[in-house]
Formats: C-alpha cells, structure tokens, sequence
C-alpha cells in the first residue's frame, strides 16, 4: 500500500474529515453554479418587499432593498471562497519559500528569516491588514494579497522543521552525492516530503482567511457594497438588529458552516498523517 | 536566570527594530501626503505654503532620514501629534485607551484560564466521553465562530430580547449618581459581553490545548510510576500530570497576546468601548497617519512584553529551561 493510498484510506474513515470535506465540497459547488441555484439576482432591488420576514417567495427574508437573502448568501459564497484560496495560495507560497531555504541552508540565512518571522508575529495582524487595505483600498485583489502576505508566519515554521529533519536523511545525501544541486534538491526531493503538513496549514488557513474577510467586510472595508459579501450582509444586520434578525442570523450561519467545514476536513488530514496510529 | 533573562531581552533588540521598520512601512503604503488632506482642497494653498509644510514635517527628505527622525522621536515615546481635529498628542490619547484594552485582555484571559484548563483536564481524563465529544464539538464550533457574529447574537439576545445586559459603552448614563459599589458593578455589566466575545475563540483553542498536552503527559512513565506507587487517582492527575501539562499553556497565552488585541477592534467598535481597538479603526477611517502608527508599534511591543514576560515565567516555573536556555 502507498503512502498516498493509505493516507486516503485513513481519511475516508476519519468522520471528522469526510463531514467537512462534504460541506466543503457542498460550498464550492453552491459558489460555481451561484447564478443557477440563486432563486433571484442577488441585485434585485424590489422596493416594495424591503426587510420581509422569511417566507415561502423568499426563504431568508429580504434586506433593505428588498433583495433576496438566500441568493445573495449564495452569491457570497464564491466571493468568500476565492478570498480564501487566493490569499491562502499567496501565503503558502511565501511560507513554502521562506522555509525551504531557512531550513535547507541553515546559518546566517536561518537566523534572519526567523528573526523576521518573530517581527510579523508580534503585531496584531488585523491591525496590520485594517490599516493596509484602508490605505491602498479596499478592492478583492488588495484583500487576498494583504491576508496572505501576512498569514504566511505558521507555514514558514513549518516548512523549515520538516527541512531541518529531512536534510538529514540518506536519500537527500544520495541526491548530493550524485551531484545535484541544491535547487533541484530543494524543490524534487526534499519539498514533496514535506508538503503534509503544508497541506494542513493550506485548509486550516482557507478557514481563517473566510473569517478575516468577513470581518473586514462587516467593518465596511473588505467586499463594498452592493456586492453580497457575507460580511457586508451582517452590517445591514447590526444596522437593523431590532426588526430583522433573519438578516443577522443567516449570513453568520453561512461562514459559521463553512468555516467548520474547513477546519474538520484540515483536521481531519491532521490526523490521518499522523504517524503515530493512537488506536 | 538572570543570564537567561538578559539574552530574551537582546534577542528583543532587533525584533523591536523590525517592528518599527515594518510599521514605518505600512505608513508609507498610504496613497499620497500625509499633508494632501490638508492642501487639497484648501483654496488658500500655493506652492510656497506646500512647500513649507512639507519641509516642516520633513517630507522632503529620502525615506531612510524620514525613518531614523520617526525613530528617534520614537524612543523618547514622542508619536506626533495626531491628525484627528483635536490635535493633541498621540501618546495621550493612545495612553488614555490602553487601560481598558489591557483590562479586557487581561480579564479575558483569566477567564480562558479558568474555563478551558478544568474542561481540558477532564476531557483528557475522560477521553471519548460524552462530555470530551460534546466540547469538542463546542470547541470547533469556538475556532469558526466569527467574533463581531457572535457579539451580534449576543447583542440580540441579552441586549434587545432579554434586556439584561448593556450593549454599548463601558458606563450607565446615571453613572455618577451610583455609589462606588453601584459604579463597580455598572462598569463590570458592561464589560461580560465584551469580555465574553473576546474570550470565547481562546478558549476553545486552550482548551483543546490543554487536552492533548494532558493525554501527552498522562502516558509518560513517571505517571505509571506514581500510579504504581499507589497514589489516588486525584494525586496523579492534579499534582503530578497537571503541572507538567500546565507549562506550554503559559508560553502559549503570551502569544495569544497579539489576538486578543487585533480582536479588540471588532468587539470595541460593536460595543462602543472606548479602547484601544475603537481608536485603531477610527484613526484608519480618518487617515490620522501618526495615531495608526503609534497604536501599531504600541500594540508589537505590548506584544513582545508579554512574550517576554511568559518566558521568564515559564523559566522560573521550570528549571530545565534555565539550565538549557
């Protein structure tokens, strides 16, 4: 049996993992077909139905313009979700990066990327993407490419303790003594070895990128109006907390499920490459 | 463990260095002048004034001089002066906040303390239990719990339909008409929401913490031995497996420093708290470029304070650390 093959097989049977990988995969195909599923447009103004309670015509209710909660909870999904894999794709490739060479050449190099790493720690990151997005503007490019700039701190350290472990190890030493260099090694035989965890990281980081998006959005600088956003969605909630609590409740609902669909599914991968079998 | 301490002080140095040329960086992601929101729509302003004003606040010169001036003002703790309407000092106004920031992050951390620890115990000892099952449903439900959420339900609930919390400010409107006692308990009903919203997504993470240490502890051979040696259970598991279970949980509230004051904006701006958070969001909206710098370097540093402070302790509390540092 593989390594893959086995990992697959633990998978499958870790319940955690296969209940978020449904929602994930429930999610993501809510978001491709946003514009079949959706009842209505998502930009349907209809005056005349404004802050509707849920009903038959319309499943969540209706916002402030009278707009249909359900699709635009729909809608919101693709702008979440592609939030999320952008910026976690930004923040793997920074980490994958840092750490591999931290952790390969050690020394000098080491030393400097992890004293860098402390310096990102110790601010309060939101502060530090609420400040650059309000500054540069909040438009969905600047928005993945500021979490993900700084999001890469955890995958970093990781990347570079399963290179300080791998280095060592008999097939690296054959690779140097058939006189490969240090490029090839890097990225053919030691980074393939050392992407699980990585991989861990990546879905565990879609979660928090979700949560940091809707948060800016809710704030008013992550996903402007009138694009549905879920995060945007629950300000007109706060705004009319007293007569329309479907407007506060749903959307919330929507990242609290995809969110835990995440984090299930990453630690469920966690825990089937986990080498110590704790039956 | 006085050497100990000082090389955590060193390594500080050029971590503090960083902070501020990451935080000098970020200002200069701003679009424009810092002075353009004076000059741009000003009908009085020629080119001589703009010139001089740029002078004035040296923004004619390289970026590395500009740098090593904000630094140098820096050290004395001399932020500016912020660029909000009142004009004062950034240090006082960002001094008058910290207080009710640090009291919430503080409190909020005792709660997760208290919470998480006792439930992390138990779900260890009683792994695969009905009660280990059900918080760790309750702890994933933590991690994806978005926080400004969970302060709007919160508000619904206790604020609107139950009516038995305040929802805004951290004072009554008759607040000076109260006794001192009267005074302590408004403040403190005002501060369990904001308390609550802030600890939550901390707890579920200690907790869980707390719970794989324990199991982690728990099979080590010198519990066996303590079971052999036939102590009750009690023993085992309080006096000996928790204070080695105990440990990284102080390392790892250190670093849940910088969370607890990043949340801080959402939960301030909702609640309407006057801390540090609500100062950080509205000098952003405004543009008041020196208070959002001093509030980001402020925020590090407490940061790395709080990082350094837990190292000492955890060395005191565990004497291999001091001899292997």
């Amino acid at each position: 049996m593989t390594i893959f093959g086995d990992f697959i097989q633990r998978l499958v049977k870790n319940r955690m993992a296969m209940a978020g990988l449904v929602v994930v995969a429930i999610f993501f195909a809510v978001a491709l077909s946003a514009n079949y599923l959706a009842p209505y447009p998502p930009d349907d103004i209809d005056t005349t139905n404004i802050l509707a309670d849920p009903s038959r015509a319309h499943w969540l209710g209706t916002d402030v313009l009278g707009r249909d909660v359900l699709s635009r909870i729909i809608h919101g999904a693709g702008v979440s979700l592609s939030v999320g894999f952008v910026a976690v794709g930004i923040s793997t490739l920074i980490g994958v990066l840092l750490g591999a060479v931290s952790g390969y050449y050690g020394g000098a190099v080491d030393k400097t990327v992890m004293r860098f790493v402390d310096v990102m720690l110790c601010f309060p990151s939101f502060f530090l993407i609420l400040a650059v997005i309000a500054f540069i503007g909040p438009s969905i490019w600047n928005i993945m490419i500021v979490i993900g700039v700084t999001s890469w701190m955890g995958v970093t350290r990781l990347v570079r303790a399963e290179f300080l472990s791998l280095r060592e190890r008999d097939f690296v030493q054959a690779a140097v003594s058939q006189g490969a260099g240090d490029l090839r090694i890097i990225f053919l035989h030691i980074l393939p070895n050392a992407m699980a965890p990585v991989l861990v990281a990546a879905t565990l980081g879609v979660a928090s990128a979700v949560l940091v998006e809707s948060s800016l959005s809710f704030l008013g600088i992550g996903v402007q109006p009138p694009d549905p956003s879920w995060g945007n969605m629950l300000t007109e909630g706060k705004d009319n907390i007293e007569i329309a609590w479907w407007l506060s409740v749903f959307p919330g609902c929507a990242i609290l499920i995809t969110v835990m669909g995440y984090n299930l599914l990453g630690e469920g991968i966690r825990d089937s490459l986990d080498p110590r079998l704790k039956r | 463990m006085a050497a100990y301490i000082l090389k955590r002080i060193l390594w500080m140095i050029p971590v503090l260095l960083g902070i501020t040329v990451i935080s000098f960086a970020v200002m200069k992601t701003a679009p424009g002048d810092p002075i353009s929101l004076v000059t741009d729509l000003n009908p009085n302003m020629n080119e001589e004034t703009i010139k001089r004003l740029r002078q004035h606040y040296g923004l004619d010169q390289p970026v590395y001089v500009q740098y090593f001036k904000w630094l140098r003002n820096m050290a004395v703790l001399d932020f500016g002066r912020s660029f909000a309407s009142d004009n004062r000092p950034v240090i006082d106004k960002i001094a008058e906040r910290i207080p009710i920031t640090l009291l919430i992050s503080l409190l909020s951390m005792m709660v997760i303390m208290a919470v998480a620890i006792p439930i992390g115990i138990k779900s260890a000892v009683e792994q695969n239990s009905l009660f280990d099952k059900g918080t760790t449903v309750f702890v994933f439900l933590g991690f994806a719990m978005p926080t400004f959420w969970l302060a709007l339900l919160l508000m619904i609930l206790f604020g609107v339909k139950l009516e038995w919390l305040p929802i805004s400010g951290i004072r009554s409107l008759n607040f000076k008409d109260l006794s001192f006692a009267g005074q302590i308990l408004d403040v403190a009903r005002h501060l369990v929401l904001p308390i609550f919203v802030s600890a939550f997504g901390g707890l579920a993470g200690m907790s869980r913490y707390m719970r794989s240490n324990m199991l982690e502890v728990v099979r080590q051979d010198y519990i066996t031995t303590a079971r052999a040696k036939g102590l009750d259970e009690r023993t085992v598991i309080y006096k000996h497996a928790l204070r080695n279970a105990l440990l990284p949980v102080i390392t790892l509230l250190g670093l849940s420093i910088p969370g607890l004051i990043g949340g801080s904006v959402i939960f301030e701006t909702i609640f309407a708290i006057p801390g540090m958070g609500q100062l950080f969001f509205q000098s952003v909206m405004m543009r008041d470029y020196p208070t959002v710098m001093g509030i980001l370097v402020i925020g590090a540093v407490l940061t790395l304070l709080g990082n350094l402070f837990a190292d000492v302790f955890y060395s005191v509390a565990d004497p291999r650390i001091r001899v292997s540092g």
